[in-house]
């Protein structure tokens, strides 16, 4: 056995699976996705306990005027995946998808916070029951997940203006888009409706 | 055979954190300040002496509460020296901290983030982690954790006294733990701590799919860090819920939700859920690693091969995958359904197999060697001894039918110090001792550390041996004076109460021989050279200790780690890195 080890003729290449920017940010992710899944389970559990939901007294969720929210967030989402073609071209041409995909992430977390505000004068609090805590906490966490994914692609969209930025990190940040992304349809359905 | 110069840059990525080089030195041509060397380091030998160092001084303060709080058992009311009367609050906020220091600020810091730190690299032949840069982030944050924790004490109300697994209502209402403070910052301090290990696993899972020394393939990877990384995993899949859960529980005791609360449609039991999700696969995450270790010092000191190298990495994983559907056991009387409780009991019985699996495999590595009693090798034959003893009664508890006699009685108690004691002290004691001259570059003491080994290992099974009986004897937990409960106040329940507490002084009394022993020896000790036990893995193929960049030149891997006393070789072991 010992003998064709010994074979080996010379210093080999170290092999990487993946780059490590990238298999960090995808462990992190399979973290985060655990987390969600405790928020969302934690959320059904409690759920299954009430007769009627949201509970008497408290106002429904704006359902409708999230699918749009919600189809702004896919969009961006698949803006991410042409800046990645985009990019196989020529990372140069990846700025501009880049761009959309950050502005529509903008408009999302924006719309959010504006349905947040009518939420709160329509008498949906953290303390004025479970439906507004879990709502208030679930959407809250995904929209601070999504902001600072917003400031990664924004920080990575001026490093593109600038002295550019490297394949791993761009696929880095893109794939933490990709799980902000991917994740809200999973909220908005068990959330919301 | 020359070494290409950009060899040296593989091990890191250039992609984010391109600048490392600059800030790391790696290449170790220049002596750094004091603060940058001992407090800002991004080396990874550095970092791990700080968890190792931190997690010491974590640990006497953990072992300090321990004996407060049993001189309070054995001698209730009585003043203790050195702390003074222990009050009900005082006892519960001592044997709060006590365990969840022992857990989170003991056991993981030192086996995953200490030894997982100083041996990954060297022992993979790298120069340092990927992510130096968050490896030194991690313990920044771990520190802060550390900090918060203590400050925790000290705040109006004092410390959280509500029990280390911190269920509801207890922990989130402040009129019935009375630490409006306390309470928040200890759950605080136990995420932040997440987030160290979190930031941690990321940087081992992803250095050892990366920076293997070339040709070092899957089988090849000492068990060690196999063990160090499927508990990262485990450890970073497992945690998620407990966040959440925590996060719902600083909003219950802060914000005045009632996720919690089952007046206000909340459910106690859900934290259980969420808490022992995490709690049951910690149990294995700082196993694993335990186990690893032994692997290592077994197959030394032995002069033989890891029997089944491959089955005990796939038992690990096993026990990895089986360990997420074991939590429910801790709940048999917390009101889940019996046909549950059914299916828990099958699951906890069945992940005994795999671990019992993994302590024949040991003796099988045994059986035929020629055995050396030194320190290491004592300390990695006692967790063999002393952890099937936590295992064996592990499986009366893991039925719901006698534990639901057992739960919440010393017994329990008991089991799980048979279990956490050899994880996070004996096989401690072994790492410590085994690649001291690797860490420090000097020997320890053997006679000392032979003394040290049976002035720990004895008194440890006179304060637990004990309290089995005390709790087989209805001895239940949490219980501040037991001079209250005349059925429990009989005078063989008080003689067994003072056994384990006076075993516990000398217990105590011994771990001065290993501090004395431990810094005379880094200071006095006699030169340890490369490879003082004639071992096969990389990290005892450079200098003792590793400069910074670890190899002068980057080794390749040849071989498995365990060729030990292979038939036709002069030598009795065969370096990964030889070439023939």
């Amino acid at each position: 056995m010992s003998e064709n080890i010994l074979t080996f003729p010379r210093r080999l290449p170290r092999q990487q699976v993946a780059p490590n920017a990238v298999i960090g940010v995808l462990i992190f992710i399979a973290t985060e996705i655990m987390m969600f899944a405790g928020f969302v389970s934690a959320f059904t559990i409690t759920r299954a306990a009430y007769n009627t939901w949201p509970p008497i007294g408290q106002p429904r969720l704006p359902a409708g005027a999230t699918l749009i929210n919600t189809s702004a967030l896919i969009a961006s989402g698949i803006m991410m995946h042409f800046a990645a073609r985009a990019w196989q071209r020529d990372p140069a041409l990846a700025r501009r998808p880049t761009l959309i995909a950050l502005v529509l992430g903008l408009f999302f977390v924006c719309f959010q916070g504006a349905e947040w505000v009518r939420l709160i004068h329509e008498g949906l609090t953290l303390t004025s029951s479970n439906h507004g805590a879990f709502f208030y906490l679930i959407i809250g966490m995904h929209g601070l997940h999504a902001s600072a994914a917003i400031l990664a692609l924004g920080i990575v969209y001026l490093k593109m203006a600038g002295r550019g930025v490297s394949e791993p990190a761009f696929r880095a940040t893109r794939f933490f888009w990709y799980f902000v992304v991917a994740v809200w349809p999973v909220l908005y359905l068990r959330v919301y409706l | 055979m020359s070494q290409p110069a950009e060899e040296h840059a593989h091990a890191h990525d250039d992609h984010g954190h391109d600048h490392d080089h600059g800030d790391t030195g790696a290449h170790g041509h220049h002596e750094d300040g004091f603060i940058k060397k001992y407090l800002w380091s991004v080396d990874h030998k550095m970092i791990a002496k700080q968890y190792l160092f931190t997690g010491m001084a974590m640990g006497l303060i953990g072992g300090f509460f321990s004996y407060a709080f049993r001189m309070q058992m054995a001698y209730p009311g009585h003043n203790v020296p050195g702390f003074g009367v222990v009050s009900p609050n005082e006892y519960n906020q001592l044997i709060t901290n006590h365990g969840t220091i022992m857990i989170f600020w003991l056991a993981m810091p030192v086996l995953i983030a200490a030894f997982g730190n100083f041996l990954i690299p060297l022992m993979l032949g790298c120069d340092d982690m990927v992510f130096p840069r968050i490896n030194r982030l991690s313990y920044q944050i771990f520190l802060l954790s550390a900090i918060v924790l203590i400050a925790s004490w000290f705040v109006p109300g004092g410390g959280f006294g509500g029990a280390w697994t911190a269920y509801p209502p207890l922990s989130a209402k402040s009129q019935y733990n009375l630490t409006p403070l306390g309470s928040t910052m200890w759950v605080i301090a136990v995420a932040l701590e997440f987030v160290a290990f979190l930031l941690g696993g990321i940087n081992f899972v992803t250095t050892a799919m990366n920076s293997r020394a070339p040709g070092m393939k899957m089988f090849d990877i000492p068990m060690v860090v196999w063990m160090i990384v499927i508990a990262s995993i485990l450890f970073m899949a497992s945690v998620g819920p407990l966040v959440a859960g925590a996060v719902m529980l600083v909003f219950d005791q802060q914000l005045g939700t009632g996720f919690f609360d089952p007046v206000r449609g909340g459910d106690p039991i859900l934290w259980q859920h969420l808490f022992w999700f995490f709690g049951h696969p910690e149990v294995y995450v700082v196993l694993l690693p335990a186990v690893g270790i032994v692997a290592e010092i077994i197959t030394v000191f032995s002069r033989k091969k890891l029997f089944a190298y491959k089955t005990v990495l796939y038992t690990a994983f096993g026990t990895a995958v089986l360990s997420f559907f074991v939590w429910a056991h801790h709940q048999f009387i917390a009101g889940i359904d019996p046909r549950m409780a059914n299916v828990f009991t099958a699951t906890t019985v069945l992940i005994s197999i795999p671990i019992a699996e993994m302590m024949f495999v040991y003796v099988a590595t045994l059986y035929g060697g020629s055995i050396t009693l030194t320190t290491p090798m004592l300390w990695a034959l006692g967790f063999i001894g002393e952890f099937i003893i936590g295992g064996v009664t592990g499986i009366f508890l893991g039925s719901s039918g006698s534990d639901i006699y057992f739960h919440d009685t010393y017994f329990v108690l008991a089991h799980f110090h048979y279990t956490f004691v050899p994880i996070a002290v004996i096989a401690v004691f072994a790492a410590t001792t085994y690649w001291f001259p690797k860490m420090f570059g000097t020997m320890m003491n053997e006679t000392l550390g032979k003394i040290h080994f049976w002035g720990t290992v004895i008194p440890f099974n006179g304060i637990f041996i004990p309290l089995f009986i005390t709790g087989m004897g209805g001895d239940h937990r949490r219980i501040y004076n037991y001079a209250n409960f005349p059925e429990q106040w009989t005078p063989h329940l008080i003689q067994m109460r003072e056994f384990a507490t006076v075993s516990l002084l000398v217990l105590i009394a011994f771990q001065g021989i290993f501090f004395i022993n431990f810094f005379y020896s880094m200071f006095k000790g006699k030169p340890a050279g490369n490879n003082p036990w004639n071992a096969n893995t990389l990290e005892w193929q450079t200098v003792s200790p590793p400069p910074h960049g670890n190899f002068a030149e980057l080794p390749n891997c040849y071989r498995g780690p365990y060729e030990y006393s292979v038939p036709g070789r002069e030598e009795d072991f065969w370096p990964q890195n030889e070439v023939g």
